[in-house]
């Protein structure tokens, strides 16, 4: 039984961490069609990004209460973890409660320390699950939350609540079978579950090794299960958004990139600089689909937990416009799914008819963008969506020439007049003279 | 009023302390006209060196970039470096917080390295050095509300320099609810200063002044050309120009020293 136990724990791994790696690998070549580019700057900010704004959460302690609760669920995450890693080592082993020997006294804390997160995570969860679906707070229900974005979101709440219930369960039925089998080690007494204890105390010993072990299944099969649908959903953050708050942008918020191709083109045309094409294809101006942004834009996309932080921040979305940041976030992403599905079945990939401007993102979206950083500034994970809107007007107005008439007027009188308005650039200093 | 320019000094051998980047709105807009004078006569009344380009001087190229034509940014940046270098220039002031945001942190790349500060930081340093001094209080007891700017704020990180100048008028400074890192824009950066906003329910300037409106001050306080248009249009949208006025940090300490 033990040996049958054992075969089905080391199939069943082997078949996630298959999956898993397979879902990684497809991630990690559709982030890769994105552009390289030069991660410059000191490293040590970059470190201090990471440590503060990833591991410190310090952007979501802007609103404390969710930011608190969060907080559990991320700790809770974290140190859980080391339980499963007794849990898999027990189950490739074929033993129970691995460390319990080793850690003695020391254990027994540590078991305790888990059930505390667990009722914590547990209590989070059911208060965001309420914050979502019963207060309805607003940035949740926007339109670009069609049913998917929100389904997800509900489904990883309730997917941890199970798993932490399966937790406390198999602690509960665990304490009762240690007074009663020298098989199950002593931990002490467990202070959450043990609140469970009246509820299976009259079951039988067969009964609650049953119980046990369907809770202990449950758990680590429901772990294994939750890491491959992670890569499928926004909750992707919870690795991505450690890279991501360490390659975020070092300059102040109003820089935008420079384009050193242009540079070179504008030197020469000024005869600043003799031409010296640099070898290779010229490329696009600015972006049209997926593979003309920086890896890094097409990292975020994957980063981002649909918070909507940024949109409830957005001047031209707070004010009725079609432009939402995440919206933005979420496109790039969708079009990143898109491509590599595509590729990994041998298909057109970027070369289906469809990009990324037009298809997903349109041109009324990106002209409302005030550059205001208010997105930027709202991102708890450090998400640029301006950068990518930037680049999308970059191309619209360098390789279209499509941007709105009104601006393109506008840099007629910039070329003409060296004003954006149609003034004469001899009157500049008429104001001087003027009482 | 005497405004020399960088022209002029070279041909006399000088340097000036500051170049004064006027911007094309304080050239050319009526409003903000008004405001690049009230700046020339603080400079003038306390004696600083200063000079503007004068014709000479051309867009940054700021609204170009931000609307996607990087061709002429650069076009436009690179021919004001060539004047800017070509008068060895080391210090620029601005009272445009787009002008401020690209000379000081795009110019570098194209070649042009200079101290850039915004005036509403240079006021202020003024005031703490005791080279402005502001007495008769004006504005004591006045209600002022600030309105962050957006190119300043969250762009530059100036939140401070802008409410300490108003603190040292001795007005009594409230805030609106968004401000700070989360003040909302005015609706005029990003180039849409320069065209009609896209369809909604609202335009972002009147949501904007409705929040300014709400704290009941009398003054509006802004340091940026674009804020000031949009904020002066949204309070006059909302007929309440004859109770309130939108004023630059500037024509505030102008105003508090009788200038
Ligand atoms: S920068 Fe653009 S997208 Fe971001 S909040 Fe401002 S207007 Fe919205
Ligand atoms: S971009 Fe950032 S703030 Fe916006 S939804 Fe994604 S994670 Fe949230």
């Amino acid at each position: 039984m033990a040996v049958l136990q054992q075969i089905v724990f080391i199939i069943t791994l082997g078949v996630a961490v298959f999956l898993i790696r397979k879902r990684i690998l497809r991630i990690r070549s559709t982030i890769q069609l994105g552009k390289q580019t030069e991660i410059s700057g000191d490293k040590m900010a970059r470190l201090q990004n990471l440590i503060l704004v990833a591991f410190g959460q310090r952007k979501m302690f802007k609103k404390f209460i969710p930011a608190f609760l969060h907080f559990f669920i991320y700790v809770g995450f974290l140190v859980i973890n080391l339980e499963v890693l007794e849990f898999v080592l027990d189950g490739v082993a074929g033993t129970h409660r691995l460390f319990a020997p080793y850690l003695s006294e020391f254990y027994n804390v540590l078991m305790n320390l888990f059930e505390f997160l667990a009722v914590a995570v547990l209590l989070a969860c059911i208060f965001f699950l309420l914050r979502r679906n019963v207060l309805k707070l607003a940035r949740f229900w926007s339109a670009e939350m069609t049913q998917w974005p929100r389904l997800d979101a509900n489904l990883i709440l309730f997917i941890e609540i199970v798993l932490m219930t399966a937790i406390l369960t198999m602690n509960a039925t665990d304490q009762i079978l240690q007074t009663r089998d020298a098989h199950y080690v002593n931990t002490g007494t467990l202070f959450f579950s043990a609140y469970l204890i009246p509820l299976f105390q009259n079951f039988s010993t067969p009964a609650l090794m049953v119980v046990e072990r369907l809770a202990w299944w449950f758990h680590i099969v429901g772990i294994l299960g939750f890491a491959i649908y992670v890569t499928y959903s926004k909750h992707l953050h919870i690795f991505l958004a450690f890279p991501n708050t360490y390659f975020a942008k070092l300059e102040p918020k109003g820089h935008i990139n420079n384009m050193p191709v242009v540079t070179r083109e504008v030197k020469s045309m000024l005869g600043l600089e003799s031409v010296t094409t640099p070898a290779g294809e010229p490329g696009r101006f600015g972006a049209k689909d997926i593979n003309d942004l920086s890896w890094t834009n097409l990292m975020a996309a994957y980063s981002c937990t649909e918070c909507g932080r940024c949109t409830a921040e957005c001047p031209a979305n707070l004010t009725g416009k079609t432009l939402s940041p995440r919206k933005i976030m979420m496109d790039t992403r969708d079009r990143l799914e898109e491509v590599g599905k595509s590729l990994a079945v041998g298909g057109a990939g970027l070369n289906d008819g469809k990009t990324l401007l037009n298809d997903y993102i349109t041109k009324e979206e990106i002209n409302a963008c005030t550059s205001c950083n208010a997105c930027v500034e709202a991102c708890p994970v450090m998400i640029n969506p301006l950068e990518i809107i930037l680049e999308l007007r970059r191309y619209v107005a360098m390789e279209e020439s499509g941007s709105p008439a009104q601006w393109n007027s506008m840099f007629q009188n910039i070329e003409t007049s060296f004003a954006p308005w149609k003034f004469s650039a001899a009157d500049r200093f008429n104001w001087a003279k003027e009482q | 009023m005497n405004v020399p320019t960088m022209a002029e000094l070279a041909a006399k051998g000088e340097s000036p302390e500051i170049l004064f980047w006027v911007g094309c709105s304080g050239s050319f807009d009526d409003r903000a006209k008004r405001v690049t004078k009230a700046f020339v006569k603080i400079l003038n009344a306390i004696g600083i060196k200063f000079a503007v380009l004068g014709t000479e001087e051309a867009c940054t190229g700021d609204p170009a970039r931000r609307a996607g034509n990087e061709f002429l940014f650069q076009m436009q940046a690179m021919s004001n470096i060539q004047v800017l270098n070509g008068y060895n220039i080391k210090k620029i002031v601005t009272a445009c917080p787009h002008c401020f945001n690209t000379i000081k942190n795009e110019y570098p790349e194209l070649g042009g390295n200079y101290e850039v500060i915004h005036h509403s930081t240079f006021l202020q340093q003024l005031i703490s050095d005791g080279r402005i001094k502001i007495e008769g209080g004006v504005f004591k007891g006045k209600k002022v509300t600030y309105h962050d700017s957006c190119y300043l704020g969250r762009a530059n990180n100036i939140y401070e320099a802008p409410r300490e100048v108003l603190q040292a008028l001795d007005a009594d400074l409230v805030e609106m609810k968004r401000c700070r890192t989360t003040g909302l824009c005015c609706g005029a950066g990003g180039a849409q200063m320069f065209k009609e906003p896209e369809k909604g329910n609202k335009d972002i300037n009147i949501l904007r002044s409705e929040e300014a409106l709400a704290t009941g001050a009398s003054t509006i306080a802004v340091a940026c050309p674009f804020c000031m248009t949009m904020m002066t249009d949204g309070v006059k949208n909302k007929e309440k120009e004859a109770e309130v006025k939108v004023k630059d940090l500037a024509e505030l300490i102008a105003e508090a020293q009788g200038l």
